[in-house]
């Protein structure tokens, strides 16, 4: 592989980021417009986020959602990572392409049954729909994300770590968390962050299994949105992106520093 | 002078001999009974039965795919047999979990913990223990000093070179002090140097920690150097169990003979047994041929059988003129010399075609040397040094 410049290089990624950056800029930018039109530019201001600040409903929206998206990203990671486990390492047991077949189909399956599926399964259940059946319903789906991250990342692992921790005297639930998480740490994390994101910005399971009171932040701008595009909408999805910005920023720097620092 | 010498020697300076597996009496500290391994259909370790005694330094030797490893792994507890038993100690183990025996395995990978330094690698297995950190500390020290690693205490595996992981590998398998340390190919990372280096290194670490030692390996010479006994393996089967002097001079059959070092091998038939300078030999007719030849048989092999006839190269004695008294002559034409600097083999055309393999040292330069191509030579051999085996 040569890591020469040329300008297809040059001119592919260029093209490439614009494509996905060129949006989420314009937005940004508009969300700093004076104007009440989005569209037109009419001097540079904070006074739409001073706006959001005074906005209670969007606010408790906003809350309401990170909550969500924190316990989506724990249950999916702890879930997913076992699911991983059970079928990287036990290679060949009975019902395993099914098992496996399970745990995948969500990613494939259309949201819109998703959400319907769970929704009919709280109402048979009588479950009363609210925050936590937003969570389940999202690691339902977040799990088979992370069980796919992490599982690609055991797939390489080489288990003679592993048979070199046993043979060291640990037990097998000791030797996952001394050798093995800590290896596949950084593809657990990554799993974590992506169930974290997907709960965030997800729309439709939302608005299937949730209940009064539990109104994300997905269904809010969107309902918000049919009534016309506000600045206030722009200023909150800035804040949202950079928030997520500075929270990958920050897990990618921890895991740097963590693994030059630990030594046992 | 001699008599000098024979006293001298009796007396406490004679090492004592180290054959414990001579004694039929004696424990042996592992010992697998009717062991058979599958995976599936396929039979990996086929009804092995083998004693392994106190402080030995056993070699399992053989070809690639033959179930060496999977012998090894089976005594670890990473696989469990399909039948039979392994005793460790004298106590059934089955049904101890890996954790739980007191062997230590040093990986064909090493298997070093690539998120831990060079001293918590080697700690990992004392922290188990419950030991307090004074006690962890002091035993990696000295296992870091027993392998001349101190210097790279706070190094990561991955900042080593493949020799240092290799020590870092052995002193994590040796820092719970194991009474049994299994090898799989340990040195098969490193060049031809440094693999002997390390070959003498193991052996003395052997000799001070009195520790049993297993290992494995599919380089024949370096089973020869570090063993006690060897243990050579053919398609899951032990094809062999004896010194490594005695693997080589008295093969059991023709794949021994074959595996270990070089062999020309004649097939032919037995014939009677017969006296040569008070020595028992049996009379050999090779298949074609008008000389018969004389060769040694320790199983008694009966008349008539077919069998083949092993010779060493390096055992053949080649020669332009005809050598005045020797009982076992062939004739022949050299066909090709392989020059490895201190050895010369001769590859010599018999008059029916086959090849004939002959060593000598080369202690003349090579210009020197009398022997050249297309030269007719004559190939001698005394009887003691030819082995009759049976097929
Ligand atoms: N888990 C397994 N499943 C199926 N077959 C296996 C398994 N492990 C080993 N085998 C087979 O058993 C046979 C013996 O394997 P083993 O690893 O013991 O060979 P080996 O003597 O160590 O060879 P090498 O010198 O190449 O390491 C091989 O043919 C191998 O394909
Ligand atoms: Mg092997």
């Amino acid at each position: 592989m040569t890591r020469r410049f040329t300008w297809f290089n040059a001119t592919s990624l260029t093209f490439g980021f614009v494509f996905l950056y060129l949006p989420i800029l314009l937005l940004m930018i508009y969300s700093f417009n004076e104007s009440k039109l989005v569209t037109v530019w009419a001097g540079f201001s904070t006074k739409w986020y001073g706006e959001l600040a005074r906005n209670e409903a969007m606010l408790s929206a906003a809350w309401v959602t990170l909550r969500v998206a924190f316990m989506t990203a724990t249950l999916a990671t702890i879930l997913g990572t076992m699911a991983a486990w059970v079928l990287v390492r036990y290679g060949r047991f009975r019902g395993r392409t099914l098992f496996s077949g399970m745990i995948y189909a969500p990613l494939v399956m259309p949201e819109v049954i998703t959400g319907l599926s769970l929704l009919l399964l709280f109402i048979a259940m009588s479950i009363e729909r609210g925050l936590y059946t937003v969570v389940i319903a999202h690691t339902t789906f977040a799990m088979c994300y992370v069980a796919v991250v992490v599982s690609s990342r055991l797939v390489s692992f080489d288990t003679s770590l592993e048979e070199a921790a046993l043979d060291l005297g640990c037990t097998p639930a000791d030797a996952f968390f001394s050798v093995t998480l800590p290896i596949i740490a950084p593809s657990v994390i990554a799993g974590w962050l992506l169930a974290f994101t997907l709960s965030l910005d997800d729309l439709v399971i939302a608005s299937f299994t949730t209940g009064p009171g539990a109104t994300t932040l997905p269904i809010k701008i969107y309902s918000a949105v049919r009534l016309g595009v506000s600045p206030e909408i722009n200023a909150l999805s800035t804040i949202l992106i950079t928030l997520v910005a500075v929270g990958v920023i920050v897990a990618s720097v921890l895991e740097k520093r963590w693994w030059s620092r630990r030594s046992g | 002078m001699t008599e000098q010498g024979g006293t001298s020697l009796t007396g406490t300076h004679q090492p004592q001999v180290f054959a414990p597996w001579l004694d039929e009496t004696a424990e042996p500290i592992v010992e697998f009974r009717g062991v058979t391994k599958k995976f599936g259909e396929f039979t990996a370790v086929d009804d092995v039965s083998l004693k392994i005694h106190s402080r030995e330094f056993f070699a399992l030797l053989g070809p690639s795919g033959c179930g060496k490893t999977t012998l090894l792994r089976m005594l670890a507890g990473f696989e469990t047999p399909s039948a039979g038993k392994i005793l460790v100690e004298g106590q059934d183990i089955s049904a101890v979990p890996p954790n739980m025996r007191p062997i230590n395995m040093m990986f064909q990978s090493y298997a070093l913990f690539p998120h831990l330094t060079v001293a918590a690698n080697i700690g990992f297995g004392l922290r188990r223990e419950r030991k307090s950190n004074s006690k962890v500390k002091a035993r990696t020290d000295e296992m870091l000093k027993l392998v001349q690693m101190e210097k790279f205490a706070d190094r990561k595996p991955h900042q080593l070179s493949g020799g240092q992981r290799q020590r870092v590998a052995l002193a994590r398998a040796l820092a719970r002090n194991p009474k049994i340390l299994l090898l799989d190919e340990p040195l098969g990372a490193l060049d031809a140097k440094l693999r002997e280096q390390t070959q003498f290194e193991l052996m003395n670490i052997q000799e001070e920690l009195g520790t049993t030692f297993v290992i494995v390996t599919h380089d024949q010479e370096e089973a020869m150097t570090v063993a006690s006994r060897i243990g050579l393996m053919n398609h899951g089967d032990l094809a062999q169990v004896a010194t490594p002097a005695d693997i080589y001079e008295n093969p059991n059959s023709r794949f021994v003979a074959d595996f270990i070092g070089d062999v020309n091998l004649i097939t032919g038939t037995a014939g009677e047994s017969a006296q040569e300078n008070g020595e028992a030999v049996v009379v050999f007719h090779p298949d074609g041929g008008q000389m018969n030849f004389n060769a040694r048989s320790p199983d008694g092999i009966q008349p008539g059988t077919k069998c083949d006839l092993a010779v060493r190269p390096e055992k053949i004695h080649i020669s332009p003129t005809k050598p005045e008294s020797a009982a076992n002559l062939l004739e022949g034409h050299v066909h090709d010399i392989a020059y490895a600097g201190n050895l010369s083999t001769y590859h010599v055309r018999l008059a029916d075609g086959s090849i004939v393999k002959a060593q000598e040292a080369n202690r003349q330069r090579l210009g020197n040397r009398d022997i050249t191509w297309e030269d007719p030579v004559f190939l001698s051999w005394e009887s003691g040094s030819a082995i009759l085996l049976d097929r």
